[in-house]
């Protein structure tokens, strides 16, 4: 049974568990401690954690209430998966707006985080899709919002971290396919700048793009990768996928398995496993968009210290903290297999806090080696923030107050519509708020 | 092929998960509970899951004398009843009923008396069929009685025991029996315990009921391991297990 909580498996927080069962019941009594929602623990530091306060584990809010198979329309509660979404909604033809890398997170936490996906230059964020949802406060009032109904709540929810209230169900608006089948070519590159190019020019023509950096390459190798692009296709089976037996790893190792031996070794194998020219295939969508999902708590390949990971955005025109991002990393030696590079869009997002921004983000795990692990990557955060760029509250566990503050500069009105009697380890940390 | 099911305590955790893996494969379903609130949002998820027909039909299930009623509507609903799942149940407190005659008999109605009544309406339902499962969930706890949860373990005991006389009673008219034993599952009932290894979801326990439906077991453990983990505490003879603390 998987603890309560975080996909880093940093902290240890100790938690008063006080599930919701039901929607249309009153918050579980939580007496003088502070309260947060919790879906499934996929966001990777303290933002779902509530460290000696009450967490509301969402499990139990997992019915669907509306599916409209033919305007793609779909009402569940916040506890449901977006794997039990897609379970539900592909043999229909229609798929998730956005998506995040795990099928595992639920609808609610996809909300409080407003997720984005491989898709962010094309459709933007997942609060963009949501249309309606209900905001369940401590005091026991119960709110319906919407881009037209109490607005500005509507807009504290995207986003909200779980601090506005326990949203107990929410409304979105899917996306069309005609086949559960994925179109995907990819290209390596060997640079940054013709990362860059490239990223551009796919954006334009594909509804997906992602790519895979190799974070230890450096000097004129610095920020080679392969670029990954990807369409539904126009034709072709309507199924979800049996996901290969999963197979997953038992028990936390006692160190990690993520060295930079195993690293240099990987990375360098991975680069020339990719042609040189364009490689055109044809998969299943499973794999496309959740490579790692197979791979049950694959978390614990970091060990009993867990891991941290890194992602910022880097604005438009500031590339050249991209690059000194990326030389730090390579000269430290850590960093992991999995580097993620990922150009935003510019569809803004009605979510009043909101990460994504156009520019560069880069998303990087580093197994937890102490006081080594945290020097680089508060060296990294300075880095970002000097370049007017910010980091991803979903992945953070270690941001400053000032880097919170000052990529969220909308923090003080959101404020306002917090549930005061609801609070997290994120929030007191990058606020200084005792509650 | 879809079947004709009905779920007595429908809103329970094993029940619900039950009946979302009927819902996939488009079965037509009649939910027998206390709370209409919670059987309504129990429905609608069933209904966008897949099932062909969901009826809701509300019941103090403490109460014997609406058992007639519920029985009634669900064959009258579904017809043909392809399978009956008797799903209700409480834990109870230990400690209370030791001291309060008041309480222990609470947890023989509804853990013993009221599937027993149900039992007895549903059967000349299914003698007239001639076909069909009647299951219902008893508990690992009813296979020996232990200091830490005799009254509730005494009570699943009984209904274990009366479905092994009516088993036998109705194997010559083709009528399936299923005692169902889980043993650690981690649902609302349980969640103050604190969790072990032991410990399953409700769904992982939903899999097992339906595939023991299918495969015409007698008495099935979920998961399996409980099988010869109960087969050794039988088998530890009474005057050691008096010293015990189990």
């Amino acid at each position: 049974m998987p603890g309560y909580t975080s996909w880093g498996r940093i902290l240890r927080p100790r938690h008063t568990l006080r599930p919701p069962r039901w929607r249309h019941e009153p918050l579980p009594d939580c007496g003088d401690l502070s309260r947060l929602p919790w879906g499934r623990g996929r966001s990777y530091g303290d933002c779902c954690l509530n460290d000696g306060g009450a967490l509301l584990p969402t499990t139990a809010l997992d019915h669907f209430i509306a599916f409209d198979a033919e305007q793609g329309i779909l009402r569940a509660e916040s506890g449901v998966t977006l794997d039990a979404i897609l379970r539900l909604i592909v043999p229909h033809g229609w798929f998730l707006p956005v998506t995040p890398g795990t099928r595992f997170a639920t609808l609610g936490g996809a909300i409080a985080n407003d997720v984005h996906g491989k898709n962010h230059h094309a459709d933007g964020t997942f609060g963009g899709h949501v249309t309606r949802l209900e905001l369940l406060r401590s005091d026991g009032r119960r709110m319906e919002c919407s881009p037209r109904e109490n607005a500005d709540w509507f807009a504290a929810t995207l986003g909200g971290l779980g601090l506005t209230g326990l949203i107990t169900w929410a409304e979105i608006r899917l996306r069309r396919i005609a086949s559960s089948e994925m179109e995907q070519q990819q290209i390596r590159f060997p640079s940054l700048d013709e990362y860059l190019a490239i990223a551009a020019e796919s954006d334009a023509e594909w509804t997906y793009t992602v790519a895979w950096v190799d974070c230890l390459a450096k000097g004129t190798k610095l920020g080679r990768g392969v670029l990954f692009r990807g369409r539904h296709a126009e034709s072709g089976p309507l199924a979800m996928p049996r996901a290969a037996g999963r197979l997953g790893v038992p028990v936390d190792l006692p160190f990690s398995l993520v060295n930079s031996a195993s690293l240099r070794l990987f990375n360098a194998l991975y680069y020339r496993r990719h042609p040189t020219r364009t490689r055109s295939r044809r998969m299943p969508f499973l794999p496309f968009f959740y490579p790692l999902d197979n791979l049950a708590d694959w978390n614990r390949l970091y060990g009993r210290a867990g891991f941290y990971q890194f992602k910022c955005v880097i604005p438009e025109g500031q590339e050249p903290a991209m690059h000194e991002i990326l030389e730090r990393i390579a000269g430290s030696g850590q960093g992991s297999m999995l580097a993620v590079l990922k150009r935003f869009g510019d569809r803004p997002s009605p979510a009043m806090l909101s990460f994504p921004r156009p520019g560069l983000t880069l998303a990087l795990d580093f197994a937890n080696r102490g006081e080594a692990t945290r020097r680089l990557l508060g060296e990294l955060e300075a880095v970002t923030i000097q370049a007017g760029g910010t980091l991803y509250p979903a992945k953070d566990a270690l941001m400053r107050p000032e880097t919170f503050q000052q990529g969220y500069p909308r923090w003080q009105t959101f404020a306002a519509f917090r549930d005061p009697a609801f609070s997290s380890s994120l929030w007191r940390r990058v606020t200084g708020e005792n509650a | 092929m879809s079947r004709n099911v009905l779920i007595i305590g429908a809103t329970s955790a094993i029940a619900g998960a039950t009946a979302r893996r009927c819902a996939r494969r488009g079965d037509r379903l009649f939910l027998a509970g206390r709370d209409a609130a919670r059987l309504g949002i129990l429905a609608d998820d069933l209904r966008v899951l897949g099932a062909q027909e969901v009826t809701t039909h509300v019941c103090d299930l403490a109460d014997d004398t609406a058992h007639a009623g519920l029985v009634d509507a669900a064959r009258e609903r579904l017809g043909r009843i392809d399978l009956s799942l008797i799903a209700h149940g409480i834990l109870g407190d230990q400690r209370a009923e030791e001291g309060d005659f008041e309480l222990a008999r609470r947890n023989f109605e509804i853990n013993a008396l009221s599937p027993i009544s149900l039992l007895t309406r549903l059967v000349p339902v299914y003698r007239e069929q001639g076909q069909g499962t009647l299951a219902a969930i008893s508990s690992v706890a009813g296979d020996r009685g232990r200091q830490s949860n005799y009254v509730y373990g005494a009570a699943k005991g009984a209904l274990s025991l009366y479905l092994q006389g009516l088993r036998n009673r109705l194997h010559p008219e083709g009528i399936h029996v299923l005692t169902i034993k889980p043993g650690f599952v981690d649902t609302p009932m349980t969640r103050d315990f604190p969790k072990g290894p032991l410990w399953v979801g409700p769904d992982v326990i939903a899999r097992g009921i339906l595939r023991a439906v299918d495969r015409r077991r007698d008495v099935v453990y979920l998961p399996w391991f409980w099988r010869p983990i109960m087969a050794i505490i039988k088998a530890i003879p009474e005057s050691l297990f008096k010293r015990m603390k189990l």
